[in-house]
């Protein structure tokens, strides 16, 4: 008892960065400090690529940060740490294990006793409500199940520190609002084996559903943006208006940090290769902008409104809202977004016309768009192989988001009839009548 | 149907300067054992006791149970081989870099043109002892299996899914307890499959490797192959068709009891979310699931390799991963020089070996024969495909028939071809005709039905949708060959032709050279050479032509198969 002053966890000035030969470090992570205690619930909260999962995999002792501290209650973490337990996104289940076998793999490593064994994972399967599942395999279970055996699995090893990276993202909306509820039950009625929880997640409403406390983090590189305290007692009710409020502070808090840095990017930065690009496709984009011109936004909407009406994740919407203002077609303020005048007549337009409204767009604000073009306008065939633009990106990129940066530029691109891609030569170039600039 | 990228077409590696020292080495591998073989050749090597071998087909079982016993000891060994070698070369970076590319190069070494030496070899090791004999029957078993096992394994391990990995280190398994709770099970299937494939080529060579010649005397050694040697010696046709027989039940005994039960058993470790819809489960699998004694004994047996693979035998405990670590440009360094040492070691060895008894003459000759030879694979293979793609696809677009056809292609690929030869032999010598052509189709007798089956479960995998697609748009004739069928078996064609043509150039050896009693059939062409200069016991040229073999080999996985394969999957698939 005396020791509940040392914190379970304690993360100081960690970072996490990528040597890159061309140019600066990559930067997943930057001067982040945590401190977990016990009895508590955090959050960590922020959007694909925030480095909030490399975070979480650094406290499970699974990786090793390149600088700063890591204290698991007072010494330094060299590895996975016996009191800690995790539950992944995608279940991670053994498919070849049965519901009691993929239980007890944890009890295994620590070489307890068959019986004991037996009468651990039997606890932590009634728990969590598999009871009559023992003997099944991952496969026959619907999503939910699986992940019930993920949190059984986590939980039979009586961890100090539940570990929970996205754990319901990958189910259905009603399916994780049951295995939320549960689980916040057997944690208020003190039935969980676990101290204290760390949950990664993109889903605003589910950190303010579930967290006492909330790390919001900003992306490239990732930083604790915020920190904020969760007021509400538990069973918490979604449509209480200061629980709605809250959920609109933390939209306005990310959309916020965001929307400066792409602006004078675009504006300021010589280097057409320095941005990363969602991969947002043009149907989805047009899709938007037709949503919000009509009824009942009339140009206008609230984003968790948006989200909830358009059954989209945080995750899902950002970038969609980013990728509307980066081109100019709409303008995010405050949690909300308001499409533009330009963003109107796209809207409007015919298909052709669309194509035209488009390519113009890109040429203003992806600088991509041009360097590409301009380097096949250079070449004397109108050919240009892709890998030296992925190069180019890798510079100041990982190579999966230059990767997705090309794909989302080829398919603009394509859309925009800006130029042409062969993926089997993986080579731009241009369109026979663009190349002889024939009448039409 | 279950489809695996066999080996040779898997990992889209661009050749290396890994190759080049990859392959320094093994030429130098080859000549030491070739070396070690033939100084031992020379020393009184006759005390072994020859049993002699009974043409009376009540034998038959009992050489049957010898020859399947040498399988599974093969066997044995290529999995304790596989378990190590794809192990070292999945965890180890700098491992892997020199390992694969051997094990590419291996994978196409015709082995049986070193029976010879590897014989002698065994036969030095164990002098005086039957032992000897076994095991060198037994390591070329063992070459014509492990090769593809390993590789198999090897691409699981660098395939394994990331969150599974993530699992095992955060709930601290041990590396041992690791290996079986999640390497080997992931890996099941396509070692299972791999295995029986294996299993399959194999008993090609059981009957190959039992009897072999060495200068005037012949070992024997107990078995189905040795009593074919002593009938094709004694022209005793009856015995022949015996022994036919005699395979045709231990071939389906296999099938029936081993491969199939297995191979349906391995559908368990696939790692895929959904429970798939799989076949009728065969009958052995049934019988051991559902009776109560077999499931006692499983049990029992389950029981004991679990207490096992639970141990952690590791004093360490799991560490953190350090991403941003970069290797130690150091010892790279000095990895590469050790490599490039042994490889420089290797290629003088095989300059001095060679300077000495071979002249660029002969490197023509190997040449000049090693295109004969291809010519005739490539009309093989343009003949088979003719003959067995419209049967396959045929077969494969009615449910019914490919349930039929599918078991029994592949029983026939099992069959070892080298029994049929006699028949084959025989014929041509009653009608005098000529050996370069007539002897040709035995290279392919064995291995066109990988042809055939993979062709059947290509067609048998097209989409029912665009099949309804095809015939709405009443696309027939040769518009539905060309944009429809052939572009949707493609990828399963190619799997099937480069084991089919593979398997050629290795029969090559044994089918360019035929005899019946005093008779003796020689075609012109790589095979013929290997096999004649083994006779003469001229050991450079023996190495120079399964090095030339090698090569024409891995350049048509590399420069024909592979690209194609690749074209084949990235214009076939949607995503």
């Amino acid at each position: 008892m005396d020791q509940t002053n040392i914190p379970l966890v304690s993360v100081r000035n960690c970072r996490q960065a990528y040597h890159k030969e061309a140019s600066a470090d990559l930067v997943v992570l930057d001067d982040v400090d945590l401190t977990l205690h016990e009895g508590e619930i955090v959050a960590l909260l922020g959007r694909s690529g925030s480095g909030k999962s490399t975070l979480l995999r650094i406290v499970a002792g699974l990786l090793k940060p390149t600088s700063g501290e890591v204290n698991w209650r007072g010494k330094p973490l060299t590895g996975p740490a016996p009191g800690v337990a995790m539950v992944f996104q995608s279940f991670a289940l053994f498919p070849w294990l049965t519901v009691q076998e993929n239980v007890e793999l944890g009890l295994e490593a620590l070489r307890v006793k068959k019986d004991d064994r037996e009468e651990r994972s039997e606890e932590a399967i009634d728990l969590i409500g598999l009871g009559g599942y023992d003997g099944a395999y991952p496969k026959e279970l619907s999503g939910g199940m699986r992940q019930r055996v993920g949190l059984a699995r986590a939980l039979v090893v009586h961890p100090d520190l539940l570990l929970m990276d996205e754990p319901f993202s990958a189910l259905d909306v009603l399916t994780a609002e049951t295995l939320r509820t549960d689980l916040i039950d057997l944690w208020m009625d003190g039935k969980l084996p676990v101290k204290s929880i760390l949950i990664v997640t993109h889903n605003i409403e589910e950190a303010v559903l579930m967290a006492d406390r909330i790390l919001v983090f900003s992306s490239n590189p990732g930083r604790v943006a915020h920190e904020l305290k969760v007021p509400f007692a538990h069973p918490r009710n979604r449509f209480d208006p200061a629980f709605r409020e809250m959920v609109d502070d933390i939209y306005g808090i990310m959309t916020r940090r965001k929307a400066p840095e792409v602006h004078t990017a675009a504006a300021a930065a010589p280097n057409p290769f320095a941005h990363v690009l969602h991969p947002v496709g043009t149907n989805l984009i047009a899709g938007l902008l037709e949503t919000l011109k009509s009824e009942p936004y009339n140009g206008r909407a609230d984003l968790p409104a948006l989200a909830a009406a358009l059954q989209f994740e945080v995750d899902e919407l950002l970038p969609l809202g980013e990728t509307l203002s980066m081109l100019g077609f709409a303008v995010l303020e405050e949690g909300d977004i308001i499409i533009t005048e330009t963003g109107r007549r796209f809207a409007d337009a015919e298909t052709e016309d669309r194509k035209e409204i488009f390519a113009e767009a890109l040429r203003t604000h992806v600088p991509l768009i041009g360097a590409i073009r301009g380097v096949i306008d250079q070449r004397s065939n109108h050919r240009a192989a892709a890998v030296r633009f992925r190069d180019q990106l890798e510079d100041h990129m990982s190579p999966e988001y230059a990767e997705e940066t090309l794909r989302t530029v080829i398919s603009w691109g394509r859309y925009a009839e800006i130029f042409e891609y062969d993926e089997e030569a993986q080579q731009f170039g241009l369109e026979e009548e663009d190349e002889e600039e024939t009448e039409d | 149907m279950k489809n695996y990228t066999p080996p040779a077409l898997a990992g889209h590696r661009m050749p290396n300067r890994f190759d080049g020292a990859a392959m320094l080495m093994v030429m130098g591998l080859l000549i030491a054992l070739v070396e070690v073989g033939r100084s031992t050749i020379a020393t009184p090597i006759a005390q072994i006791q020859n049993t002699p071998i009974h043409l009376d087909p009540a034998w038959l079982p009992y050489y049957a149970l010898r020859s399947t016993a040498r399988m599974f000891a093969a066997l044995f060994f290529s999995l304790v081989f596989t378990f190590t070698y794809a192990t070292l070369a999945a965890k180890s970076r700098r491992a892997g870099q020199v390992l694969i590319p051997i094990l590419d190069i291996l994978q196409s070494v015709p082995i049986l043109g070193f029976l010879t030496f590897t014989t002698v070899f065994f036969l030095h090791l164990f002098p005086g002892q039957v032992m000897g004999a076994e095991l060198a029957s037994v390591f070329v078993i063992f070459t014509s299996q492990a090769w593809n096992m390993a590789f198999s394994f090897y691409q699981s391990l660098t395939t394994l899914p990331a969150d599974l990995q993530e699992a095992s280190r955060s709930f601290r398994l041990s590396p041992w307890q690791r290996f079986w709770k999640l390497d080997v099970p992931f890996a099941m299937p396509g070692l299972v499959w791999n295995t029986m494939l294996s299993m399959s080529g194999g008993w090609f060579f059981v009957v190959a490797s039992e009897a072999v010649t060495v200068g005037n005397t012949q070992f024997t050694l107990p078995g189905i192959g040795s009593y074919v040697a002593v009938a094709l010696a004694k022209e005793d046709l009856h015995a022949i068709i015996y022994a036919i027989i005699a395979m045709l039940v231990v071939i389906l005994l296999y099938d029936q009891l081993i491969f199939r039960p297995l191979v349906a058993w391995s559908g368990k470790f696939r790692f895929e979310t959904t429970a798939a819809v799989s076949g009728p489960e065969p009958w052995m699998l049934k019988l051991l699931r559902r009776t109560a004694l077999f499931r006692a004994i499983g049990e029992v047996i389950g029981g004991a390799f679990g207490r096992v693979f639970r141990l952690r035998l590791s004093l360490r405990q799991p560490g953190q991963v350090d991403e941003t670590s970069e290797p130690s440009r150091i010892v790279d360094g000095i990895w590469y020089l050790l490599i490039a040492a042994i490889a420089v070691y290797a290629a003088w060895q095989i300059v001095a070996y060679v300077s000495g008894t071979l002249h660029w003459r002969d490197l023509g000759t190997a040449l000049l024969m090693g295109i004969y030879t291809a010519i005739r694979v490539a009309v093989l293979m343009a003949i088979a495909s003719l003959v067995w793609v419209p049967i396959g696809v045929w077969l494969g677009l009615r449910p019914k028939a490919t349930r039929i056809a599918q078991p029994v292609a592949q029983f026939l690929a099992a069959f070892p071809a080298n029994l049929l030869f006699p028949p084959f032999v025989l014929f041509i010598v009653m009608f005098h005709l000529n050996a370069d052509i007539w002897l040709t189709p035995l290279m392919l007798i064995g291995t066109q039905w990988y042809l055939l089956f993979n062709v059947i479960a290509g067609a048998a995998a097209f989409p029912g949708d665009m099949k309804e697609a095809v015939a709405n748009f009443n696309i027939h004739g040769l518009l539905w060959w060309r944009k429809v069928m052939i572009p949707g078996i493609l990828p399963y064609y190619i799997t099937g032709a480069i084991t089919a043509s593979g398997g050629a150039w290795n029969a090559s050896i044994v089918a360019e050279v035929a005899s019946w009693g005093t008779h003796t059939l020689t075609a012109h062409g790589l095979g013929a050479y290997i096999a004649q200069a083994t006779n003469n016991g001229d050991t450079p040229r023996v190495v120079l032509g399964v090095v030339v073999m090698s090569c024409f080999v891995i350049l048509f996985n590399r420069i024909l198969w592979r690209p194609l394969y690749a074209y084949a999957v990235r214009r076939t698939t949607l995503g």
